[in-house]
């Protein structure tokens, strides 16, 4: 059994402490007048605020009148930098819900294709996924405070917005707040259920005289994946797509999923890692860590493909309605875009090439760190052009965010581990799992 | 320069792995040994050095890359910037993502032949060329461990019949 070092736990305190304390300094800092806001940039008005003239385009639309224009960008700009911590929260929020679902997708596709090598990490995998719990809720009253007006994060609930904008009226019968909070509830609840069921599972193997167990949660997993592909593109066009609700993409739901599906297969290994380190996992060896350092080599190169296939398509056609979408990306965050490129794709191509230091514990810890950090900026990049626009930063917010939901997903996660042994005792597969050798 | 080796005739992988251990135990070098298929871990065993390909393969992946690159530019930026489809061909930059797909595919070209070229020359294959096992039945069914001799006969034939050879020739070779 696993015993929660009070060490940690104390980290994870303090990291939610500090965390919160930044995250209602965030709140407090918003601006909530347009003259305030007005002092705000003007204090800050030192290079990124250059293209002010196309988010003022962009909130206009409809209006129009010249005479309206000067009020309606001072509005806007008030709503962004009001956006700015609620952003930063739901960020945060959502990447660290997504490492949990990651790493669920990755359980699920382990046990439906029997692998043999896995079994000795499903706890460890079963204690990431145990955040699914919280961190879904909290994803999900986040959208629920944007449905009630809370926020402004998702420009399609303004009523006000959908009258004038025929775009958003002909989209209404998906984009409608009701439809969306009932369907993040469906899958949250397929999600939810799946991992609470398939761990009852898991644990009652252990206990059980026969497979039955064992076979069950085989069909609940292949089961799982049809109703996930599904659900994971859908909540990707509600989530993330619908905050630029006048830009669509076909394989936006493949890219959401190769960023979730890294993170959460980063995670697995550097939590085995570490519990390794502590000497709690006897039987997990090298080639372990060298199959999971494969994964995260080859789900980055493919995480890469969907964001070059996207950009790339985009980029040749170059057709207006699509393209504003990379245009405001490369032209307010240029340095995040392409950083994020660098991270996710150069750092562990050349990194985790070598078959040696794929088996090498600090080298994958290493480019670990690089590979979450880089899909917290991906995320990042999807959500903050559409609602803060280039009132962007690196703040007291973000920080915030990251430590509170970091501290929270710590602590939730080494709680979860020390409910169960951390071997399972008699799945079918773990005498090969256990002198698995690559 | 001939010379006299003594061949060991195995019937099965796993006899051979325990025979190439016991051998290697009594210090004898091991000229050669020859499968109908791979067994895994013999070249462990046989205390061969980790093959250097994929080393060569990434520099010639590299390679292909550097090729694509200078040529596209080349090509697309210096030699001749039309404007074809209102595409920025300014700089090599500006026009990267047009090129990516050639970029990548010529380095997996460059990377694939090459290496396999690599091997070709390393293991001393090509068409036309002379087979070099020692008996049709090696490639079979049957697995041969190749040792030299210098003068040790008896004592040698003891060991390979003590690690359960089924048949053990004394040939003349030339040894390259």
């Amino acid at each position: 059994m696993y015993t929660f070092s009070n060490r940690l736990k104390i980290g994870s305190f303090i990291m939610m402490a500090v965390g919160a304390l930044f995250i209602i300094t965030g709140f407090l800092s918003a601006p909530s007048t347009v003259e305030e806001a007005k002092a705000i940039v003007a204090s800050h008005d030192d290079g990124h605020g250059a293209s002010h003239g196309e988010d003022a385009a962009h909130a206009t639309e409809g209006h129009g009148e010249a005479a309206h224009h000067d009020s309606a960008h001072d509005e806007h700009t008030l709503a962004q930098l009001k956006n700015r911590p609620w952003s930063a929260l739901y960020v945060a929020a959502f990447f660290f819900f997504m490492i949990a679902l990651g790493a669920l997708a990755f359980y699920a596709i382990q046990r439906a294709a029997q692998a043999g090598w896995s079994p000795l990490l499903f706890r460890v995998m079963e204690g990431i996924t145990s955040y699914i719990v919280p961190g879904g809720i909290i994803v999900f009253v986040i959208l629920a405070m944007s449905v009630a007006h809370m926020n402004h994060l998702f420009v399609w609930m303004d009523p006000e917005v959908v009258a004038h904008d025929e775009l958003l009226q002909g989209k209404a019968g998906f984009l409608n707040p009701y439809f969306f909070l009932l369907r993040a509830a469906i899958f949250l609840g397929g999600w939810i259920f799946y991992r609470e069921y398939s761990r009852k599972l898991s644990l009652r193997q252990d206990e059980s005289d026969d497979n039955s167990n064992f076979k069950l949660n085989f069909r609940w997993s292949a089961g799982f994946l049809v109703f996930y592909l599904v659900s994971e593109s859908m909540m990707s066009w509600d989530w993330i797509m619908s905050v630029d609700p006048h830009w669509f993409s076909t394989l936006f739901g493949w890219y959401i999923f190769a960023s979730m599906f890294v993170s959460g297969i980063t995670t697995i290994a550097m939590v085995t890692v570490y519990l390794k380190s502590k000497g709690y996992l006897p039987d997990v060896n090298n080639s372990h860590i060298h199959d999971l350092a494969k994964f995260m080599f080859g789900i980055s190169i493919f995480w890469t493909y969907l964001w070059f296939s996207q950009f790339m398509l985009i980029w040749y056609a170059n057709i207006p309605e699509e393209v504003t979408y990379y245009v405001t990306r490369i032209e307010n965050y240029r340095l995040p875009f392409f950083g994020m490129v660098a991270m996710n794709f150069l750092f562990p191509v050349l990194l985790l090439m070598n078959s040696d230091f794929k088996r090498m514990n600090w080298f994958v810890c290493l480019t670990g760190i690089v590979i979450l950090a880089g899909h917290y900026m991906d995320i990042f990049n999807a959500i903050m052009p559409a609602t803060v626009g280039t009132h962007w930063g690196i703040g007291i917010p973000e920080i915030g965010g990251i430590l509170f939901f970091g501290g929270l997903f710590i602590f939730w996660v080494f709680r979860a581990l020390t409910t169960a042994p951390l071997q399972p005792k008699r799945n079918p597969f773990i005498e090969e799992s256990r002198h698995f050798h690559y | 320069m001939a010379s006299k080796v003594i061949q060991a005739y195995y019937d099965d992988d796993d006899v051979l792995m325990l025979a190439v251990k016991k051998v290697k135990a009594a210090k004898h070098h091991i000229e050669e040994v020859y499968c109908p298929f791979p067994v895994h871990g013999l070249d462990k065993a046989m205390g061969l050095a980790p093959t250097r390909i994929a080393i060569t393969s990434f520099m010639y992946g590299c390679l292909g890359l550097c090729v694509a690159i200078w040529m596209m530019n080349n090509i697309m930026i210096v030699d001749w910037p039309q404007d074809i489809g209102g595409k920025p061909s300014f700089s090599y930059i500006e026009n990267m993502p047009a090129f990516v797909p050639i970029m990548f595919e010529l380095t997996v070209f460059f990377a694939a032949h090459l290496m396999v070229i690599t091997f070709y020359m390393r293991s001393r294959l090509w068409p036309f060329k002379e087979a070099e096992n020692p008996d049709p039945r090696t490639t079979d069914d049957h697995f041969v461990m190749e040792i030299e001799v210098h003068g040790n006969e008896k004592e040698l034939k003891d060991l390979l019949l003590d690690t359960g050879a089924v048949e053990i020739n004394m040939t003349e070779k030339n040894l390259h």
